[in-house]
């Protein structure tokens, strides 16, 4: 089955995705990898606001090439997920309600999903110069010194993702 | 005595670092055509100047050096030229931190990783082959005893395999070291992740054969390089190349 739906996420689209949909997103994301997940974790643990607002959003696990002239943005392909599950419970408490990456999640993380009703998606990985050309726009929105790593804001249409871990908890990976 | 400047070698790090990117080497294709996801040979199909993955890598640097062959002026400087030069140029992506636990990013994904290998001849041959961290993280290593024989060799492949996907990119690429000591083992299962011919040997080329039988729903092949080892060892490396298994190389001219 395949999903057409927008951002922020809503309670009712989150229920009506099953592990191994089909979902073409459109709307705002924001990116976050390693650098920037301990920046907001450390944030949230001393109690002070995020430099972004993420109630509802889906945050993109990427660190994207950059972008050669005429295009929105370089390579953007998901990165390996595990690597932020040790911050991923206390963001999906603090309101985050989708991600978007490629591979296992922890058990932990499995399980803040189906507690707070969220969603984590697989996009293909290793083919970001596919994936780049649904995204429309780009502009850096935090931590402008971690380079790549930094948070942006990305305008996407129709970009294609599964659903790996849905707010059930159920799974699907073609792989695993 | 034949000799090269720094800048040949400069020009061909830049202009192999780039390619690699851009571009997969024709029997990866073939593969990868074959396996048949459709996302996978859309995005090296229709790609022209943005890198096929995000990641364009830690850049391992493999040199060929001719016994007879003299490159005038520092190696590593013209390599790092070469690699700074395409990152900027081809919009390469700078992925590499000048320190493990401070993390302070270099800027430009230098340095390269060089190794060296002195060759017969008075050529150079200088291969260039961006490593991804999702399948490099997935890399693992067994110092096996000798009594685990072919059946741990077997297992230790088997279960790296398992564990790398969906976490690396598959369709994968196994490479397997098998001997030597640590740092060869690991050297050499790096070096079979990139190679397309099977083993000279047909005993170890059955064995990648009967090993690629078993991961065909997540693999595009699996390559063993050996050495010899001690009376006591048997060291087992696994490295994964992700789909995305990128290599050009050339010989200096």
């Amino acid at each position: 089955m395949t999903h057409q739906i927008t951002t922020p996420l809503t309670a009712d689209v989150i229920r009506s995705l099953k592990a191994g949909d089909e979902v073409r997103i459109t709307g705002t994301i924001y990116t976050a990898r390693d650098a920037a997940h301990k920046k907001l974790y450390e944030l949230l643990q001393k109690g002070e606001p995020l430099p972004v607002d993420l109630t509802d959003q889906i945050v993109y696990y990427t660190g994207p090439t950059p972008a050669p002239p005429g295009r929105a943005i370089g390579s953007c392909g998901p990165t390996t997920s595990y690597r932020m599950d040790r911050f991923t419970p206390a963001l999906l408490a603090h309101g985050l309600r989708g991600m978007i990456g490629k591979g296992r999640r922890s058990k932990d993380v499995i399980d803040a999903i189906v507690r707070y009703g969220a969603v984590y998606f697989s996009a293909e990985g290793g083919c970001g110069a596919l994936l780049a050309n649904y995204v429309t726009k780009r502009e850096v929105l935090a931590f402008p010194e971690l380079g790549t790593e930094a948070i942006h804001r990305l305008e996407v249409q129709d970009f294609p993702v599964s659903v790996f871990c849905d707010c059930r908890g159920d799974l699907y990976s073609p792989y695993l | 005595m034949r000799e090269y400047s720094a800048k040949q070698l400069e020009d061909a790090a830049a202009r192999l670092y780039a390619d690699a990117c851009l571009r997969l080497p024709a029997w990866v294709e073939e593969r990868l055509r074959a396996f048949g996801n459709p996302y996978i040979i859309e995005n090296f199909e229709t790609n022209g100047n943005i890198p096929l993955c995000q990641d364009t890598g830690l850049a391992a640097v493999y040199l060929e050096i001719g016994q007879d062959a003299h490159i005038t002026g520092s190696i590593p400087e013209a390599v790092n030229a070469g690699i700074r030069r395409a990152v900027k140029d081809a919009y390469l992506r700078a992925s590499i931190v000048a320190d493990p636990l401070r993390r302070e990013n270099t800027g430009d994904n230098t340095p390269a990783f060089l190794y060296y290998d002195l060759v017969p001849g008075d050529t150079v041959k200088i291969t260039v082959a961006p490593r991804g961290f999702g399948c490099e993280n997935k890399a693992r290593i067994a110092m096996l005893a000798p009594a685990d024989g072919l059946d741990g060799v077997k297992a230790f492949v088997l279960e790296t395999a398992r564990l790398a996907v969906p976490d690396a990119c598959p369709p994968v690429m196994i490479g397997v070291g098998l001997g030597g000591n640590f740092d060869r083992a690991a050297l050499l299962s790096k070096k079979a992740v990139l190679r397309p011919t099977p083993h000279p040997d047909p005993f170890y080329a059955a064995l990648e054969e009967e090993l690629f039988a078993q991961v065909k729903k997540f693999a595009i092949g699996v390559r063993i390089n050996t050495a010899p080892t001690h009376i006591a060892g048997l060291p087992c490396a696994v490295s994964v190349g992700c789909h995305s298994l990128r290599t050009a190389s050339e010989v200096l001219a």
